[in-house]
């Protein structure tokens, strides 16, 4: 789950009553489980929300990157140093079909890095997290990978055609991803004594983190209300929140690993775990630029997209020169 | 298959060349993984360093097999101080700009191809099989880097100059693909590998054709630094080694 609190701009969710017809009618095919597709009429609201919440799930795949990328040269085999690169050459992968959806709405992949650039438009919080042992990368695939599975499992129906499909196919590099993160804590937790050690201090500090990844509840939340209305969310927070944990605590205690929160416990009248609340204070602070590696990622960001501009900009420049040498007369004529 | 005429340490010295040669290439374009210029060049780079790990893999383990010592592939990878490592100067050089990486692709693919497809020949079955689908990689590979050569050297005053800088940097360690020494000759004389010296005109043709195009211009000293086959590197192999080998070394033993 990569966009958390995305806003919609709505006060309140309107019925059909209220509605123009042309909303009216658009409302009606999202609730008869419609696709909406590019050239379509849409409420302004509705393709405002979808920009923030596709690019703001882009720009968690790129930013992604770099905290596994940090392991890629320390990676301890040939085989998860081939596996790692590869992991990491899909969330690149995934960012270039998000951003592509994002376009669809009327927003260039510039502008959008733009606005990552600037701090206006946000990642996931989790990525400002370190990456300090290998085992990290074992409990990224894990957990992060894992919640983010979570979400993005319903996001393959949301309304809107090209992010949905979109969701198909990264929902299926997703799984291979989580597994290879469960196989590398599998190997630590049957190693050594140190080994296994590695493995317990990941989950100890990625176990909250990945718990925020679902963002506070949202129960009351207008913008997730309207969000649902349009069928751009599926699930509440604390929804997804149960089912993550309910399916990753077996997990952990396949491993022989301990999950970090005393207040875990079996509710067999629910059938789910009842859990501790996540520090929200910190996860509040990490998303106004406070996590430990908030300002190193976005500097990685902006250095590599500054550094890169003669790159681009000679491309551009061969560009046009093929096209005036193709063409002479048009272009000195333009 | 008749492979008996010569010793099997040469064609393991051979394979580790090659695999040590694809290992520390693939890991220094790794380096670029999450901090390319572009997103497309950030997925392609990462792919060409995927294929280059994975040839590691076929020529480090041919090389396991061949010295016969009971190592296996991530034991050479892992285990060895960079006097044992063979790979080419060139390929421990740092990334510098993006433009030093794509010309040190370039300069590397116009001689892996055609080195690839003289191997495809090889009277050693195995070393034919893996230049076999490694050739099938590296012409993509070559497609791709001779391409980003010609646009950026004839782009822009600024990608030109980054260029020409890049092919003045990366020059002199252009000539150690070239030189032979009696593992090579032995090879050659086999028909298992051909001489390098053999395929110094294919890879100057090409050279000279992609500079060309891309407006740029080949220094005219013929000046060669060496020393990465026979174990003697630059100061940079060792800092690569010291990152990749840190779990191994840190944690000797343990499986991953």
């Amino acid at each position: 789950m990569y966009a958390q609190m995305v806003k919609t701009d709505a006060a309140r969710v309107r019925s059909l009553d209220e509605m123009e017809p042309v909303e009216r009618a658009f409302q009606e095919r999202i609730d008869a489980g419609q696709k909406i597709e590019p050239k379509e009429w849409m409420p302004e609201g509705y393709r405002k929300t979808l920009i923030r919440q596709v690019s703001q799930h882009a720009h968690s795949e790129i930013v992604g990157q770099l905290p596994e990328g940090n392991w890629i040269g320390r990676a301890p085999t040939l085989e998860r140093k081939a596996i790692l690169l590869a992991k990491v050459q899909d969330e690149a992968g995934h960012g270039l079909y998000l951003y592509s959806a994002a376009e669809t709405l009327g927003i260039s992949r510039d502008e959008m890095y733009e606005q990552l650039h600037s701090g206006k438009a946000k990642y996931s919080s989790i990525f400002n997290y370190p990456t300090l042992t290998w085992a990290d990368i074992g409990a990224i695939g894990w957990l992060v990978d894992g919640a983010a599975i979570m979400n993005q499992v319903p996001l393959q129906r949301c309304s809107y055609g090209p992010y949905a499909r979109a969701m198909v196919r990264i929902c299926k590099e997703e799984s291979f991803h989580q597994r290879q993160g469960f196989d590398i804590l599998t190997v630590l937790c049957n190693g050594t004594p140190e080994q296994k050690a590695m493995a317990q201090d990941a989950l100890d500090r990625w176990w909250w983190p990945s718990l925020m990844m679902f963002g506070p509840s949202d129960d009351a939340s207008v913008h997730s209300a309207q969000s649902m209305a349009w069928k751009i969310k599926q699930n509440s927070n604390d929804e997804l929140r149960q089912k993550f944990v309910d399916q990753t605590v077996p997990q952990a205690k396949f491993l022989g690993l301990t999950v970090p929160d005393p207040e875990l416990k079996w509710n067999e009248e629910k059938g789910g775990y009842d859990f501790g609340e996540p520090d929200w204070a910190e996860f509040f602070e990490v998303i106004a630029g406070n996590g430990p590696c908030n300002r190193e990622r976005l500097e990685a960001r902006r250095k590599a997209w500054h550094d890169g501009a003669w790159f681009r900009d000679g491309l551009a420049a061969h560009a046009q020169k093929r096209q005036a040498r193709k063409a002479p007369y048009a272009v000195a004529a333009e | 298959m008749k492979t008996a005429a010569v010793a099997s340490p040469d064609v393991a010295e051979f394979a580790l060349r090659m695999g040590d040669t694809c290992l520390i290439l693939g890991h220094r374009n790794a380096e670029w993984c999450g901090h390319a210029p572009a997103l497309e060049e950030d997925i392609a780079l990462a792919n060409t360093a995927l294929d280059l790990i994975g040839q590691t893999q076929l020529w480090l383990g041919l090389t396991a097999e061949a010295e016969g010592k009971g190592r296996t592939a991530d034991d050479l990878a892992y285990l060895r101080d960079s006097s044992g490592y063979r790979n080419l100067l060139m390929v421990e050089q740092p990334n510098g700009d993006f433009g030093r990486t794509v010309m040190r692709q370039f300069l590397f693919d116009a001689w892996h191809l055609p080195m690839l497809k003289a191997l495809a020949g090889s009277k050693d079955r195995r070393i034919a099989e893996i230049a076999e689908k490694a050739s099938k990689e590296v012409t993509y590979h070559l497609e791709r880097s001779s391409d980003l050569v010609v646009r950026l050297g004839d782009g822009n005053g600024e990608s030109h100059a980054r260029m020409q800088a890049a092919l003045d940097f990366l020059w002199p360690y252009t000539g150690e693909m070239f030189l032979s020494d009696a593992v090579d000759e032995a090879l050659a004389l086999a028909g298992i590998a051909p001489a390098p010296g053999s395929l110094r005109p294919a890879w100057n043709e090409k050279v000279a054709r992609t500079l060309a195009d891309a407006t740029l211009k080949a220094p005219e000293s013929s000046y060669a630094q060496k020393g990465g086959r026979s174990g003697v590197h630059s100061e940079h192999l060792g800092l690569i080694l010291a990152e990749m080998q840190f779990l191994q070394r840190a944690y000797p033993g343990a499986n991953w």
